[in-house]
Order: C-alpha cells, then sequence, then structure tokens
C-alpha cells in the first residue's frame, strides 16, 4: 500500500479547500440558514408536528443530506476533473498509485470536506431549532456512508465529464430534483398516491429515511433497507472507479 | 581505459527499458506508433530524435503510463509496466512537453507532493539540493503561477527529481528555453548521468542530441529507423554543402579541380562542394586557394546543412 501517496492526494485536496475555506464554508451554511428560517421558523411554525416531531427539527436530516450530497458531489467532481483539465493529471497516472490510493486520497478528501460541513450545519441548527440525536453512532455511520458514496459518485462525474457544462449539469439536473423529491421536507406518507409508491425509485428517500431515524427514531422506510441501499449504492461507485481508473476511461488517451 | 571497460559493461548488461511491438491507434483511427522495439541501456543518455508528430511524446507517453498502448510490451528495470506498474512508475520521473503545472500550490509544496506521490518519505535536504540545482530555492515559497514558463518548466523537472528516478525521461526539455536554463539542465543531467541514472529525451534537434546523447534513436511517422551510437550517426549527418556563386559562367568543372568532389549546377554559375563538417579538415580552405589560383572568382558564398527531414528521407532511403 502505498500510504505516502494517499497522503499526499488527500492533503493536496484538503489545503485546495483551505485555500478558499471562507467560500467553501460560508455558502452551505449561509443556505441551510436560510432554510430554516423560511421552512424552520416562518412556515414551520404553522405546520403540526410529523410523526410527533416539531417540524423545524424534522426537515434537519433531510437538510443536511441535501448539503452533504451536493458538497460532496462538486467537490469530488472538481478534484479529479480539475487535474483533467489542467493536464497535471499525467503526474498522477505515472505515480505508483493504485486506483484503491487514487480513491482513497481523492474520495477520502471529499468525504472529509463532507463530515466537516455536516457538523457545522448540525451547529447551525442549533440556533435555529432544538433537536436531539437518538441514535448517534448511527447518525455518523449514515453520514459517514453518505458523504462517501456521493463523493465517490462525483468523483465518477468528474472522470466521466469533458466538459465544464457536463460536471455542472449532472448536480444540477439529477441531485437537487432527487433531494427535493426524497422526502426532506415531508413525510412520504404525506404524499398521495401514487406518487409514494413512485418515490421508492428515489434512492435519496433511503438516505434521508434512514437519516431521520438515527436521529429521532422514526422513519419513512425500515432502516436495514435504508443501510442495504446505500452499501449497494456505495459498491457500485467503487466497482465503477474501479473500472474507470484501470481501463482510464477518460483518463489516458 | 575505464570508460571505455564502462562502456562495454553496460552494452552486456540488461537494458534498463525495453520496448516490444508497441504499436497506438488513437480513437481517432490514427497509427501513431507501428511496432517500436527500442532497448535503453542502463546509464546512457539516449536521445529520441524526429520531427513534430513522429510519435516521440505518444511512445514516452506510453511508457511512463499516461496513455495505454494498443499492443506491445514495455519492461521498466524489470518490471511490466502494466502487470508491475507500481516497481515500473516509482523508477521512472518524467518531464512532459507541455507545461501542466498547479496554479496555487507553492514550489515547495508540489515537489514534496510528487515526492510523497511515489511513495517516498520526506526528505527536505534533498528537494532543498533539487531545486537549488535548478536556482529555484529563492523561488520556493512562490505560488507556481506567479512564475514564468521558464521558472516552470524547471518546477516541473525538479517535480521529477524530487522522487529520485533512476529513469528519467524528459520531453523536449529545450523547447522554448532559454539559454541560462539549457546550460543549468545539461549540468543537472550530467550530474544525474554521474550518478547512474538512465536518461531518455526527445528532441527535434540534431544539435541537442549530438551535445549530450551517448545514442540517439530516430524515429520518423511511428517507427524507429534506426538507433545508434551518436558518434556514427553524426558521421552520416555531418554532410554540409558548400554553395559558390560565380562571377563568370563555367562550361565545366576545371580540369585542375577535377580531384575535388565538385559538381556544376546546368546554368554554370553554381559550383557545389560536399564535405564533411565533422572531419578534421573540411578541405574548404585548399579548394578556395585552388580556385584563387585558377583565377576564378565567387561573388557569394554559402554552406548549408541539411535539414533534419532531408537526413531523414536519406536515412530512409538508404534504408530502403
Ligand atoms: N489524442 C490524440 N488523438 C489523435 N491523434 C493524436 C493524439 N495525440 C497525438 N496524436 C497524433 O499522433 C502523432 C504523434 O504525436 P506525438 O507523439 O505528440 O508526436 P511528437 O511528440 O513526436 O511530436 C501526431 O500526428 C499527432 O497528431
Ligand atoms: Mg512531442
Amino acid at each position: 500500500m502505498n500510504w505516502l501517496a494517499i497522503a499526499a492526494i488527500y492533503k493536496f485536496e484538503m489545503s485546495r479547500w483551505f485555500r478558499t475555506i471562507g467560500q467553501s464554508v460560508a455558502s452551505p451554511v449561509l443556505s441551510t440558514s436560510l432554510y430554516f428560517i423560511v421552512f424552520g421558523a416562518a412556515i414551520g411554525a404553522r405546520m403540526g408536528a410529523i410523526d410527533g416531531v416539531a417540524y423545524g427539527a424534522f426537515i434537519i436530516p433531510g437538510l443536511m443530506m441535501l448539503s452533504i450530497l451536493n458538497e460532496s458531489i462538486g467537490n469530488a467532481s472538481f478534484g479529479i476533473y480539475f487535474p483533467k483539465w489542467s493536464g497535471t493529471i499525467f503526474e498522477i497516472l505515472s505515480a505508483p498509485v493504485s486506483w484503491g490510493e487514487m480513491l482513497l486520497g481523492y474520495v477520502g478528501a471529499a468525504t472529509t470536506k463532507s463530515m466537516l460541513l455536516g457538523a457545522l450545519i448540525l451547529v447551525t441548527a442549533r440556533v435555529f431549532v432544538p433537536y436531539e440525536i437518538a441514535h448517534p453512532f448511527w447518525m455518523l455511520c449514515f453520514l459517514l456512508l453518505t458523504a462517501a458514496s456521493f463523493s465517490l459518485f462525483g468523483f465518477l462525474i468528474g472522470i466521466w465529464a469533458d466538459s465544464w457544462e457536463k460536471l455542472q449539469t449532472i448536480p444540477m439536473l439529477v441531485i437537487t430534483p432527487l433531494t427535493f423529491l426524497g422526502g426532506a421536507f415531508y413525510s412520504i406518507d404525506m404524499l398521495p398516491s401514487p406518487w409514494r409508491e413512485l418515490t421508492f425509485f428515489n434512492p435519496v428517500v433511503y438516505l434521508i429515511s434512514g437519516f431521520r431515524w438515527s436521529f429521532y427514531g422514526v422513519s419513512d422506510v425500515q432502516i436495514e433497507i435504508s443501510l442495504a441501499a446505500i452499501l449497494g449504492f456505495l459498491t457500485a461507485c467503487i466497482l465503477t472507479a474501479r473500472w474507470m481508473i484501470l481501463s482510464g476511461y477518460r483518463l489516458k488517451r | 581505459m575505464a570508460a571505455v571497460m564502462e562502456a562495454r559493461a553496460c552494452a552486456t548488461a540488461e537494458p534498463i527499458v525495453s520496448v516490444r511491438g508497441l504499436t497506438k491507434t488513437y480513437a481517432n483511427g490514427f497509427s501513431a506508433l507501428k511496432g517500436i522495439d527500442l532497448d535503453i541501456r542502463r546509464g546512457e543518455i539516449f536521445a529520441l530524435l524526429g520531427p513534430n508528430g513522429a510519435g516521440k511524446t505518444t511512445l514516452i507517453s506510453i511508457i511512463c503510463g499516461i496513455v495505454n498502448a494498443s499492443s506491445g510490451s514495455v519492461v521498466a528495470d524489470g518490471f511490466d509496466n502494466v502487470r508491475e506498474f507500481r516497481g515500473a512508475r516509482a523508477r521512472i520521473g518524467l518531464v512532459p512537453q507541455e507545461l501542466h503545472t498547479d496554479a496555487f500550490e507553492t514550489v515547495w509544496a508540489t515537489c514534496n507532493f510528487s515526492r510523497g506521490l511515489f511513495g517516498f518519505k520526506p526528505n527536505p535536504a534533498h528537494v532543498e539540493q533539487v531545486l537549488k540545482d535548478l536556482s529555484l530555492w529563492d523561488k520556493r515559497n512562490d505560488k507556481i503561477m506567479t512564475l514564468s514558463g521558464g521558472m516552470k518548466r524547471r518546477v516541473l523537472i525538479a517535480k521529477a527529481l524530487a522522487h529520485e528516478p533512476s529513469i528519467l525521461f524528459l520531453d523536449e526539455p529545450t523547447a522554448g528555453v532559454d539559454v541560462e536554463l539549457r546550460h543549468d539542465m545539461w549540468n543537472v543531467v550530467r550530474r544525474l548521468r554521474e550518478r547512474g541514472v538512465t536518461i531518455i529525451l526527445t528532441t527535434h534537434y540534431i544539435e541537442e542530441a549530438e551535445e549530450m546523447a551517448d545514442r540517439v534513436g530516430v524515429i520518423l511517422k511511428g517507427e524507429i529507423i534506426l538507433v545508434e551510437d551518436k558518434a556514427t550517426l553524426m558521421q552520416k549527418l555531418g554532410k554540409r554543402e558548400l554553395n559558390l556563386h560565380l562571377c563568370e559562367r563555367l562550361e565545366s568543372v576545371p580540369e585542375m579541380l577535377a580531384d575535388l568532389k565538385l559538381e556544376l549546377d546546368a546554368a554554370g554559375t553554381l559550383l557545389i562542394y560536399r564535405f564533411d563538417a565533422l572531419s578534421e579538415s573540411t578541405g574548404i580552405s585548399e579548394l578556395l586557394n585552388r580556385l584563387a589560383a585558377q583565377g576564378i572568382g565567387f561573388r557569394d558564398l554559402r554552406t548549408s546543412e541539411s535539414t533534419l527531414e532531408e537526413i531523414f528521407v536519406s536515412l530512409v532511403r538508404e534504408r530502403a
């Protein structure tokens, strides 16, 4: 195992983030604060509790997921797309670094950033609404699994994208709708049929539901199913990344 | 004497890089390499000489793992560069043709990054020495984007040397580079070689190959058309022409000059003398003396080097 290479890539990616720490942190914190003010305080005051959880608190897990998904994908896709675009990828490709090491470096860094961001949002939320976490261990597990699998997904997008437009369209066109329709702001039970049934094809539903369970002990989906869905997604992403790096898909000519 | 023995030892030793049957067809169907076989000897400076588009960068990129080969194999220091990529790549350093550098990193950080990436423990003293050798020490805390093109090229060399390669590839190292950097670079290259590092450089300047290399390989349209010791090749490449534009027309080459290899053009006003620029005596002063003695005056005199293209063409013909 080339641990020094993993550390080098990880450090490089983290220092890139810290260089623009204001931007990296300010914008997600600001947008979640706005969500809390608008949905939590203004609208939430007129909404009843869902499954016995006050609306302001109910949306916290969903909002965290929303930010984490966006940040994981954005960060990881940029992290690999940029060296591809600027040409500095030559050094990574010519180094004694295996596909797994490459993933650990790039995706590990993106995951760390998302976890830090998640913690920050949790603290911010505290300012607006009181909440408690029923299963802190599982909360961390879900956070880690989500951050890791979507950072991996972002990494795949970064390799796949061959223009800046493509790099930005996927998160915008696919992820944002999926998260909004994934039960961040409502319980799946509140949807009429057939929307409720259709929702179960949305992978994000499983994430948000599982995550919410770790907070409040209530969920739309069975927790085992949520866990299995995330693990399945993670595995699929790892296998795709492995294939892409080994074959040199859109990395090597 | 020692040098001769060393040279012999090199010649018989296992090649440090061995390329067999290498082909590359790009996605657009263009065939950039057509079956390359090449052995690089341990510790030599090898120049890969060829015009633009010959396939030099493609060949180097495949050896270094940046481009996938279509077929064929590369073995570096005993390691297959695909199946045992870790062993092969840990020994290879690459300075690419294009100035692909990070923008926001400092010189110091980017060199240490390279070192780590290739699995080497931090060694500030080594990186410091490399930066000093390349006159980059004063710039170590500067962001790379603030540096000039020449400085960026130095940074790329420093990055490659930071991970102590035993095989170093320099792709067109002096293209668009100032005299000072050329000078620094050749000093660094010589020192590396003294330490036993094998160096492979590509160039489309004959002079560069002549100045540095022990052996030269000529590549043309995706094929290696010859590999020779430099001295042998330079003799082949050293043919020049001296053109004398005469004041008065001549019917034929005068009797008195018949022993010199002279040629007269159809118009009878241009006298052409072919000579070997690398030989001890070119015979030019002899020729001029005898022209003066004959009272043959000339308005203008010019020597022309064969261009690389012409030499390639003649080499191809010779081979056919
Ligand atoms: N990605 C690519 N797709 C198609 N053709 C390419 C690509 N890269 C290089 N070529 C072609 O392959 C040939 C060899 O290129 P290269 O190896 O860069 O030559 P050199 O380094 O000797 O100048 C050139 O004709 C070039 O146009
Ligand atoms: Mg080239």
